[in-house]
C-alpha cells in the first residue's frame, strides 16, 4: 500500500498538492456473486425453480441415507467379538448396528471357501501372480507389453490351474473322456488314482497329432491347392504341438495334493469364473462378430446360430441341465466337474453377448475405411487388424466394459451348480447359528456390496481412462 | 482298442449305470457324496472352522465313518429344495441328507427310499412373551404371518378350522425373511412355519427372549435321509446308520465310553458293537461298524445336542425326538 500513496518528489510539484500513483491499481475481484463457489452454487444448484427443488430433494435424499449408513456400519457397529453374542443389543446394552465380527470369523470362508486351509498358500500365490502380471498389463508406459501379454494370458492360466488343483492330471480318464466325446471331460476331477504321466497317454497324443496333420495337409492340398498344404499341416503341428506342452505342464507331479473345485468358493471362485468369462469372451465375442458379418454362408450361418441360441437360453437352464441331466445321458460315473461346467457356460453365455457388441462397432465403421484399407492393398485380415478392429473396438469400450461387469456380477448363478461364490458363501455363512444375530443379515449383504463394488467400479474407472487415452483421434 | 470298447460298453449299460451297487462305488472313489442344503441353521451350515456341521451333516459323516472309519470321508453338494431330488436321481449323491419331509409320493413314485426319521419335525407357532399365551388354542382371532406357497399356510387354516376357532387373519409374504420382518414390525401377532426354523428365526429377532414358541405341534413334518429305488443292500446300510446310532444312545453307548463298553458283557452291546456275532457284514462293512461310528460322531442323542439341543443357541428340547424310553418316539430297531 505504501507505495502507491507515497507522495513523490517531482519537479515543479510540491508533494502536498498531488499524489501519484506509480503502479497500477490492482483489480478489483468480481463481485462475490459471479466468481467462485457462490457462482457455482447460483449456477448449479439454486439457478431456476426446479433447481432449487432438485437440490433440495437431493439434499433431503442425502440427509435420509448417509447418515443412518454411517451410524448403522461404522457408529453402532461392533468390532470385536467371538460370537453372536457379541451383537446381541440385550447383551451389548445399547443399540448394535453392523456385526462385523461376524465378517472377520468368516473371512476365511468369503476368500476360499472349504479350500483346506494349509494350502490356502496356493491361492494367494494366484492371487498375487495375477496382480503382478496384470498391473503392468493395464499401465501403458511399461515396456514389454508382447511379453507381458503372453506371461497374462498364456503362462498365468496354466500355472494357475496347476497350483489351484494341484496339477497331475489322471491321463487315464482324460483319454477316456475324449473317445466319450466330450473332450475335456474329466479334466478337473480327478477323484480315484491319481498316477500322473502315462506313457499310453502320450502315444496316442502323437498319433493323433500326425492324424490330425497329415488330414490338414490333405484336405487344404485339395481345397486350396498343392501349396496350401505344407503351411496348414504347419499350423496344426504347432497347435498341437502348443497344446501338448500345455497338458504336459499341467500333468506334471509337483507334489501338490490335489484339491477339488468342490472345495473351491468364495472370491476365489468369483474371480476364476470372471476372469476366464471376460478374458475368452472378447476373443471370440470378436471371432463370432466378424463370422456373422463373413460373406461364407456356412461360417455366417454358424456364427448366427450360436450368437441366438446362447443369447436365447437362460444361463440357469443351461447349468441345470448340464449338471443333472447330463450324468443321466452320460456312460457309467463319467461326469464333468461342476465348476469346469459352469466355466463353460459363463464363457460361452458372455462370448455371444460380446459378438454383438462388437458387431455393433463393426457396423459404425464407414464403407470409406473398408475401401481406403483396400485400395493400400491390405488383406482381409490386415485390413481388420489395423484398419476396422481397432476403430470398431475402440467405439465400443462402454459396451464391452458393460458386458464385463455384468459378467461379474453374474458369476452368482454358479450356486445352481452346488458351487458357492461369494454371494453364495454368504448365504451359507448366515445360516450358522452361533452368528445368527438381528443385524448379521444386513452386515453380510453390506460387505459383499462393498467387495463387488470395488472391483466392478476399478473396472469402470479404467475403461473411462482408457477411453480418454484413445480418444485422441476424435479430438479436434 | 480297449478304452473304446469300455466307452461303448458304458454307453450300453446307460441304463443300469445309475443302480449299480452304491457301496461298491462308494468305497472305490473313497468318500460317500452327501447332498446336505445351502444353509439350514442346525442341520447343515459351515462353522467357524470352514467345515460343515448340523445334524444333517453329521448323519453323512456317520455313514463315512461307518464305510471307512473317517468321518471327513465325505463330499458334500450343497443342493437347494428344487435340484434335491434331480441331484438323487441322476447318481451324483449317494444319499440325500437334507431335511426332506417323508411323504408317501416322494417315498414311491419319486423313486426313494427313506432310511429313517432323524428329525420329527412340525409346524409351530412363534409369539411374543408379553401376549401372554399359553396355548395355541388361544389364538383365537389372531393375525398370523407365514410364508406364501408353503404347506404351513395350509396347515395353519385346517388347525383352526379343526379347533372351532376364528382366525383374524392369515397375512402370507414371499419369503421367510420378510414373514419374519413383518412378525417384528408388529404386523401380526404369531408367526408359524416349521418348529426348527422358528428356534432358528427367534435368533435373528432383537430381545430373541421376549419370543415364545408355544407347545403344540399342528403338523407331521419328519425329516430324513433318503436314497435312490433300486440298491437294497445300500439302502438298508443307511437305514441301519440310523438305528444303529440310536441303539448305541439307548444303551448308553457315547463317544467317551465306547472303547470301554467293547468289553461290556451286556448281550445287546455285544451285539451292537460287534463282539457277539457279525451283523455288520450283513449290510456289506465289518463287524465293529457301530464302534467305528460312535468314536466318530458319537450317538444320536450327543448329535442331537451338539447341533441343534437346548446348550446351542438354536435350544431346541428332544421333544418327540427323545428316546421312546423317555418320552419320546425315536426307536432303534434291535441288532440280533
Amino acid at each position: 500500500m505504501s507505495d502507491t500513496t507515497a507522495p513523490l518528489s517531482r519537479p515543479g510539484v510540491s508533494p502536498a498538492q498531488a499524489f501519484v500513483s506509480a503502479a497500477l491499481r490492482e483489480p478489483e475481484p468480481a463481485p462475490v456473486s459471479t466468481r467462485g463457489p457462490v457462482l457455482w452454487v447460483r449456477q448449479h444448484l439454486v439457478g431456476s425453480v426446479p433447481q432449487v427443488l432438485l437440490t433440495l430433494f437431493g439434499i433431503w435424499l442425502v440427509y435420509v441415507t448417509v447418515p443412518p449408513l454411517i451410524k448403522f456400519f461404522l457408529i453402532d457397529a461392533v468390532w470385536t467379538g467371538t460370537s453372536r453374542e457379541a451383537c446381541l443389543p440385550e447383551k451389548v446394552g445399547r443399540p448394535v448396528g453392523a456385526c462385523w465380527p461376524f465378517i472377520w470369523a468368516k473371512m476365511d470362508q468369503l476368500l476360499y471357501g472349504f479350500y483346506p486351509a494349509s494350502e490356502r498358500w496356493r491361492v494367494n500365490v494366484v492371487y498375487a501372480l495375477g496382480a503382478i502380471l496384470l498391473l503392468p498389463l493395464l499401465i501403458q508406459k511399461l515396456p514389454g507389453k508382447r511379453l507381458n501379454a503372453i506371461a497374462f494370458f498364456g503362462v498365468f492360466p496354466v500355472v494357475a490351474f496347476v497350483l489351484l488343483t494341484g496339477g497331475n492330471l489322471d491321463m487315464q480318464r482324460f483319454l477316456v473322456g475324449s473317445i466319450g466325446s466330450i473332450g475335456f471331460g474329466d479334466l478337473f476331477t480327478s477323484g480315484g488314482s491319481v498316477q500322473g504321466l502315462r506313457a499310453s497317454f502320450w502315444i496316442d497324443f502323437v498319433v493323433s497329432t500326425v492324424i490330425v496333420t497329415a488330414i490338414a495337409f490333405l484336405v487344404s492340398r485339395f481345397v486350396a491347392g498343392p501349396e496350401a498344404g505344407p503351411a496348414a499341416a504347419k499350423a496344426t503341428l504347432s497347435m498341437l504341438g502348443l497344446l501338448g506342452l500345455i497338458i504336459f505342464a499341467m500333468d506334471i507331479d509337483l507334489g501338490l495334493p490335489q484339491v477339488e473345485t468342490r472345495l473351491w468358493g468364495g472370491l476365489l471362485v468369483t474371480l476364476v469364473i470372471a476372469v476366464t468369462g471376460i478374458t475368452v469372451s472378447l476373443p471370440f465375442g470378436i471371432l463370432l462378430a466378424l463370422g456373422r458379418r463373413s460373406k461364407l454362408p456356412l461360417v455366417k450361418a454358424l456364427s448366427i446360430i450360436f450368437i441366438e441360441f446362447w443369447r436365447g437360453v437362460p444361463l440357469i437352464t443351461v447349468l441345470f441341465f448340464a449338471t443333472y441331466m447330463l450324468p443321466l445321458f452320460l456312460p457309467g460315473r463319467f461326469t464333468i466337474d461342476g465348476l469346469l461346467r459352469a466355466l463353460v457356460g459363463v464363457a460361452l453365455f458372455a462370448s455371444a453377448y460380446m459378438a454383438e457388441v462388437v458387431r455393433g462397432g463393426l457396423q459404425a465403421i464407414p464403407k470409406g475405411q473398408y475401401e481406403g484399407a483396400m485400395a493400400l492393398g491390405l488383406r482381409p485380415g490386415l485390413m481388420m487388424r489395423l484398419v476396422v478392429l481397432p476403430q470398431a473396438l475402440k467405439m465400443v469400450i462402454p459396451g464391452i466394459v458393460n458386458n464385463f461387469i455384468g459378467l461379474f456380477k453374474d458369476t452368482t448363478l454358479v450356486l445352481i451348480v452346488s458351487i458357492f461364490d461369494l454371494l453364495g458363501s454368504m448365504r451359507a455363512a448366515f445360516t450358522d447359528p452361533s452368528w445368527a444375530s438381528p443385524t448379521t443379515l444386513f452386515t453380510g449383504f453390506g460387505f459383499a456390496g462393498i467387495i463387488y463394488f470395488v472391483f466392478c467400479f476399478g473396472m469402470s474407472r479404467y475403461s473411462m481412462a482408457l477411453e480418454k487415452r484413445l480418444d485422441r483421434a476424435q479430438r479436434h | 482298442m480297449k478304452r473304446i470298447l469300455f466307452a461303448a460298453v458304458g454307453l450300453l449299460s446307460l441304463a443300469g449305470a445309475v443302480n449299480a451297487a452304491t457301496l461298491d462305488e462308494v468305497k472305490a472313489r473313497g468318500a460317500v457324496n452327501c447332498g446336505v442344503s445351502q444353509g439350514l441353521p442346525g442341520f447343515s451350515s459351515p462353522n467357524d472352522k470352514n467345515e460343515w456341521s448340523g445334524l444333517d451333516v453329521d448323519f453323512c459323516r456317520a455313514i463315512a465313518a461307518a464305510i471307512f472309519n473317517d468321518p471327513t470321508k465325505v463330499k458334500f453338494s450343497p443342493l437347494s429344495a428344487k435340484d434335491r431330488f434331480t441331484a438323487l436321481t441322476s447318481g451324483a449323491i449317494d444319499v440325500l441328507s437334507r431335511n426332506t419331509t417323508w411323504t408317501m409320493s416322494r417315498d414311491t413314485t419319486l423313486g426313494f427310499n427313506f432310511a429313517g426319521v432323524i428329525y420329527y419335525d412340525g409346524q409351530g407357532f412363534l409369539v411374543r412373551k408379553a401376549v401372554g399365551l399359553k396355548s395355541a388354542k388361544e389364538l383365537q382371532g389372531a393375525s398370523i404371518c407365514v410364508q406364501t406357497g408353503t404347506s404351513n399356510e395350509l396347515n395353519v387354516s385346517d388347525f383352526f378350522r379343526a379347533n372351532n376357532m376364528k382366525n383374524g387373519e392369515v397375512i402370507a409374504f414371499g419369503t421367510i425373511d420378510e414373514t419374519v420382518k413383518a412378525y417384528e414390525s408388529g404386523r401380526c401377532d404369531v408367526f408359524t412355519a416349521d418348529r426348527s426354523q422358528l428356534a432358528a428365526v427367534r435368533l435373528k429377532l432383537t430381545n430373541a427372549a421376549d419370543h415364545v414358541i408355544l407347545p403344540e405341534t399342528i403338523s407331521k413334518e419328519p425329516l430324513g435321509p433318503l436314497v435312490r429305488h433300486g440298491d437294497d443292500q445300500w439302502s438298508d446300510l443307511v437305514k441301519w446308520v440310523y438305528f444303529a446310532l440310536l441303539n448305541a444312545e439307548e444303551l448308553g453307548i457315547t463317544q467317551k465310553n465306547v472303547e470301554e463298553q467293547v468289553n461290556s458283557q451286556n448281550p445287546d452291546v455285544k451285539r451292537l458293537l460287534g463282539t457277539d456275532g457279525k451283523y455288520g457284514e450283513g449290510i456289506g462293512l465289518t463287524a465293529d461298524w457301530v464302534v467305528r461310528i460312535v468314536k466318530a460322531t458319537g450317538n444320536y442323542g450327543e448329535i442331537y445336542d451338539r447341533n441343534v439341543g437346548p446348550a446351542t443357541p438354536l435350544g431346541i428340547d428332544r421333544g418327540l425326538n427323545n428316546l421312546w424310553t423317555k418320552g419320546g418316539i425315536q426307536y432303534g430297531m434291535p441288532v440280533r
